[in-house]
């Protein structure tokens, strides 16, 4: 083993996930330190045209992997094809973005190959010649370091946004492979019927790099109104504390916190939530939290970088504007 | 409808999680433990799906030292038929794969048609024992599963399941293995008499000898990751509030300093 760092990607709907640059500019370290080839795996049918995009961020060779079956994203389909390249190529380290496909592709394959594996990871690197990652438990109170021991093959997922994409290089090439999977169509039990796309512009909030947030203090469905204008001005994210998703205000694909999505942009304001430790844990890594609220007592106004002590009312609409206004400068 | 029901029993959302002085593990002692809430919807939708069926058994499948009993009772309490404990010193210290072959070699004798797993426990957010199961068991999967319909012939089932900007529908053939996310149902609480009868519902205690489990295959000894250091996120104590005469002021202000300051705008 050790003959390579891998770093796959799934692209969704021919776009690569952002992720997966944040994780090659990382991993470039590591395989220097371990001195050790970067390889990107690209993943699907039909995707050899974006081989040329992972070059510019460190990589040094690409294995493009398709097969007619690999059409849509199954764990069965893309366990095989995975599983099987690892087997053949035997990397020493396998790395994927948390993202929902990740998420769901690799412990698949970490048990179909014997591999050791962590998730979620907000740091990855070199401990001498071992992988070490760190990740948070207990849904953001708790940040642990891990080590792997004995792992053949060590696998981890990074979560999106945390770690830092360089500046991409474009007078960099790679080896580009291609790969034909070994893929049957007995291998894939699953069918995918249909894909329902929700709001289309909308990025998704582990990936947004700015999430405008509201909680109970918004008062109804309706409230939300300012903060998607606020959004609008910002690029931003809507998201909402689960008080307001229980509420029925808003889905349960918005909600932010230890039971919904986990997030880590760079500008988090949160307008009209208390803060409770269950919020709390899942935005506390945001760069900087913004908390709107009337309420002088409430927890998030002792936990945030800049804190405004009014009714968020008041102040969303003239921010919209203010903002408005410095974006034009 | 035979459904497994995979439990893990996690620290309460509300618990303050804090390290050991030298950063080696987490303080557990004080801490009150409840089902992890996603496990609870698998729960829900298992008995669910039996009531659907008018008939079949739901059993939960729990590893853990012995306060993990007091979470499979409540399990049991809301409706589920009988429980497996898997309580073995050789089970501790398992990370999620490990953990994956463990309850593989319990459910591997077991009759079933869907084994529901939570999307991730709230404790190690892994997210991996539900896929890592399915796969140690030669069964398909899917994952953050919003709605259930299994098939007249119960031969298949349609789920729902959230991906990035949307929900896709899937069609998995009987059995395999579903993790349950939020908005799949809402869990019931156990009725009194249900609390009752669940004192009386058969609960099996498993060793690893049992199920065939080699002890130095799983567990601490058995896991090829190891967490080992813990320590306190940090915080933020010093908040600036922002000031202003009027909230145009204040909204000018924070504006002002989210693009001078903080340079995030």
């Amino acid at each position: 083993m050790g003959k390579g760092i891998f770093v796959v990607s799934v692209p969704s709907q021919g776009t690569i996930r952002k992720v997966a640059f944040e994780i090659l500019s990382e991993a470039r370290k590591i395989a220097d330190a371990k001195a050790e080839p970067l390889c990107a795996v690209i993943i699907g049918k039909g995707v050899a045209g974006l081989a040329d995009k992972f070059a510019p961020y460190g990589a040094d060779k690409v294995y493009v992997v398709e097969n007619d079956l690999l059409e849509d994203y199954t764990a069965d389909g893309y366990t095989k094809a995975l599983a099987d390249l690892i087997t053949k190529e035997e990397p020493s380290t396998v790395l994927a973005g948390a993202t929902g496909t990740g998420k769901d592709l690799m412990p698949k394959v970490a048990a179909r190959i014997g591999a050791s594996m962590a998730a979620d990871c907000t740091a990855i690197g070199v401990d001498g010649d071992a992988f070490t990652v760190t990740r948070y438990m207990y849904s953001g109170k708790m940040i642990a370091d891990v080590s792997f021991q004995n792992a053949a093959v060590a696998i981890a997922t990074v979560r999106p946004n945390v770690l830092i994409a360089a500046a991409p290089d474009a007078s960099k090439t790679a080896e580009i492979v291609n790969v034909a999977a070994e893929v049957s169509a007995d291998d894939i039990r699953v069918k995918v019927l249909e894909v329902v796309k929700g709001d289309a512009g909308k990025v998704d909030l582990t990936e947004a790099e700015i999430i405008v947030s509201g909680g109970r203090g918004m008062k109804d469905a309706d409230g939300y109104s300012i903060l998607e204008d606020l959004g609008k001005v910002l690029g931003a994210t809507v998201g909402a504390s689960r008080a307001a998703v229980d509420a029925g205000w808003r889905p349960v694909s918005d909600q932010v916190g230890q039971t919904g999505k986990v997030v880590s942009p760079n500008l988090y304001i949160a307008c009209g939530i208390s803060g409770a430790i269950q919020h709390y844990a899942g935005m506390g890594t945001s760069k900087v939290i913004v908390a709107i609220n009337k309420d002088e007592e409430a927890p998030i106004l002792s936990k945030c970088d800049y804190a405004v002590v009014d009714d968020l009312f008041k102040i969303v609409p003239p921010l919209t504007e203010a903002i408005k206004k410095l974006m034009a400068d | 409808m035979n459904s497994i029901v995979c439990l893990k029993q996690v620290p309460d959302t509300e618990a303050q999680i804090i390290a050991t002085s030298d950063g080696s593990d987490v303080k557990l002692d004080a801490v009150k433990f409840i089902i992890s809430p996603y496990d609870e919807y698998g729960i829900e939708e298992a008995l669910l799906q039996k009531e659907k069926a008018g008939g079949g058994e739901v059993t939960l499948v729990s590893m853990g030292p012995a306060r993990v009993v007091e979470s499979i009772r409540t399990g049991l309490a809301m409706g589920a038929d009988k429980a497996v404990h898997l309580d073995d010193e050789a089970f501790n210290g398992s990370d999620a794969q490990a953990a994956a072959k463990v309850l593989a070699a319990q459910l591997k004798g077991m009759e079933y048609d869907i084994i529901y797993c939570g999307r991730q426990a709230i404790d190690d957010d892994q997210s991996q024992v539900g896929p890592a199961l399915a796969e140690l068991l030669g069964l398909t999967h899917t994952s953050v599963v919003t709605k259930v319909e299994v098939a007249d012939d119960k031969k298949s089932v349609k789920v729902n399941r959230q991906i990035v900007g949307g929900e896709e529908i899937m069609e998995l053939p009987l059995p395999c293995v579903l993790t349950c996310q939020k908005g799949l149902n809402e869990p019931r609480y156990a009725s009194l008499p249900g609390i009752m009868k669940a004192k009386k519902k058969p609960l099996q205690a498993v060793k690893a000898a049992d199920i065939g489990v080699d002890a130095g295959t799983v567990g601490a000894a058995g896991s090829g990751t190891r967490v080992v250091k813990f320590t306190a996120p940090p915080t933020r104590t010093s908040a600036k509030i922002i000031e202003g005469e009027s909230p145009e002021e204040k909204a000018a202000n924070l504006a002002k300093a989210l693009r001078e300051e903080a340079k995030v705008i």
